[in-house]
């Protein structure tokens, strides 16, 4: 049962994974990564966590993918006309292939095993997922966790000078 | 009740289907009889009568306007895009009724010898007795409407018109400015909780509700939920008088009842939600002694908060775009944020 569901998402995950980067119409791209992260939010709550899950989909599918769909309709871009650009291409296949064959090592050369946290799946069950992410990152990881703030914070702060001329 | 299907007994799953009929059939009926309800009170409000014609006192007008835009010509503008025009009502329906899932309309009532949850997303371990439920229950709401944006921002888009377009941006703005402070402010509501599980929230309600612990909370959640669902005195994105009908200007017939039903949905979850984190849910008196009281205080709660919605679109006229956002980001969401840091210090203090 699991198997089958497994497989009709990782279906899903696909076709829409490979909608992205063949539709022409740039909406129809950002429609298609939507559905390529609601498949992943899925995993994750097949994999017990459905906190991932949910910030799966307020972050991406709520907050940031709305953010670009907007970009794409105020800047409406027009269809470009398809020139050959096989250089790119060809880079692009070599970059792949690299990847595919890093990937399949690592996975066929599996230590995914090995390392054990102190973190199990009947800990998780019995403490709570949202529990236990809460306080490793707000104790374990503080400091990475403030970093990112800041690091969102110098962002923000460098799109108000750039849109602002007087501040 | 001896049949078991992959290790679940038989009843859990009639009790799900039942449970999922019931609450679909509820919003669905809530939603219709909401915009006659809407029509009737703002009437009155207004020294007029409302809709009298069709059946008593107008009862039988949500079923001839159903049946009216049934059969009312189907249009498609053909500069539009044709496959998201079609896509945008339903994503805009979808998430505003599948939100109900989460959210617990009743205490656990016996039927038959098996104990049932009045919640459609949970269940009953019969070993332990415990009950399960989705235990992110708040964050799925919110991740929930989060997607309803889409909607509107595609009717706007696949429209090809100026109006929509404009009411689009404009609905999608609103809608994330006003998602953040409403995020934030319930934050507040988790801290006391300890919790994201809608029905563990409700539990703790029994003796006090949450709204007088955080009337700042309870506040500004409302306010911006109301902006969120783009209802009075928010309701830019459709302001007749500039944008003639916003993001759903070239839709008509079913699809453009789609797009009212998904705007009475929204209501209604944004009350029961609101009744949920804070007025106490199901709880009230002897809800302990009959569980089937539950159900019954809490509808009695949702329909309180939708009257006020109503209430407040016969009153209040509506924000200027400025005004708007100068709300949401300047007002709405530092007093969220100090909310939670009162609400932390006092934590701190009391413990």
């Amino acid at each position: 049962m699991e198997t089958l569901f497994f497989a009709i998402i990782t279906l899903v995950a696909v076709v829409s994974a490979i909608l992205v980067i063949t539709c022409k119409n740039p909406i129809n791209s950002a429609l298609s990564l939507i559905l390529t992260f609601f498949c992943l939010a899925t995993y994750y709550v097949m994999l017990d966590a459905p906190f991932m899950a949910a910030v799966q989909v307020m972050v991406y599918a709520g907050a940031i993918m709305v953010l670009i769909v907007f970009v794409i309709m105020l800047l409406n871009v027009r269809v470009d006309a398809h020139k050959k650009q096989t250089h790119k291409v060809a880079l692009g296949c070599i970059i792949g292939l690299f990847t595919l064959i890093n990937t399949a090592f690592l996975i066929f050369k599996s230590r995914a095993a090995m390392p054990m946290g102190p973190y199990n799946g009947s800990i998780i069950k019995q403490i709570g997922h949202t529990e236990l992410i809460g306080k490793e990152m707000f104790t374990t990881f503080l400091l990475p966790f403030e970093i990112t703030s800041i690091l969102l914070l110098v962002a923000i702060i460098g799109a108000v000078i750039l849109a602002k001329k007087k501040i | 009740m001896g049949m078991e299907i992959l290790g679940l007994p038989m009843m859990y799953y009639i009790a799900m289907v039942a449970k999922v009929l019931v609450a679909f059939v509820f919003v669905l009926l809530t939603v219709a009889y909401a915009t006659y309800a809407e029509r009737k009170i703002i009437g009155h409000m207004q020294v007029r009568v409302g809709p009298m014609r069709t059946g008593w006192h107008g009862l039988l007008q949500p079923i001839a306007d159903g049946v009216k835009l049934f059969f009312k010509e189907e249009i498609i503008p053909s500069q539009a895009s044709t496959f998201a025009f079609l896509l945008a009502p339903l994503i805009a329906l979808v998430p505003a009724f599948i939100t109900f899932a989460v959210i617990p309309f009743g205490g656990v009532i016996e039927v038959a010898g098996y104990k049932i949850p009045l919640q459609v997303a949970s269940y009953i371990d019969t070993a332990t007795g415990q009950i399960h439920d989705l235990n992110v229950g708040a964050l799925y709401i919110l991740a929930m409407s989060s997607l309803g944006v889409y909607g509107i921002v595609l009717a706007g888009w696949a429209s090809n018109s100026k109006y929509s377009l404009m009411g689009g941006l404009r609905a999608s703005a609103q809608m994330i400015s006003y998602e953040l402070s409403a995020g934030l402010s319930i934050v507040a509501v988790f801290m006391l909780s300890g919790t994201l599980s809608l029905s563990e929230i409700v539990n703790q309600q029994s003796t006090i509700w949450f709204a007088f612990k955080q009337p700042l909370a309870f506040c500004l959640f409302f306010i911006c939920s109301l902006a969120e669902i783009n209802r009075t005195p928010f309701d830019l994105p459709e302001a007749e008088t500039e944008l003639v009908s916003g993001f759903c200007t070239e839709y008509s017939s079913m699809k453009y009842a789609m797009f009212f039903m998904a705007e009475y949905a929204n209501m209604v979850t944004v009350c029961a939600l609101t009744a949920t984190l804070f007025l106490g849910g199901w709880q009230g008196p002897f809800v302990s002694s009959f569980a089937l009281l539950g159900p019954v205080y809490f509808i009695a709660k949702v329909y309180a908060l939708m009257f006020f919605c109503m209430w407040i679109r016969a009153t209040l006229p509506r924000y200027r775009y400025d005004q708007l956002m100068h709300l949401g980001w300047k007002v709405m969401i530092p007093l969220s944020l100090i909310n939670i840091v009162v609400t932390g210090v006092i934590g701190y203090v009391i413990k």
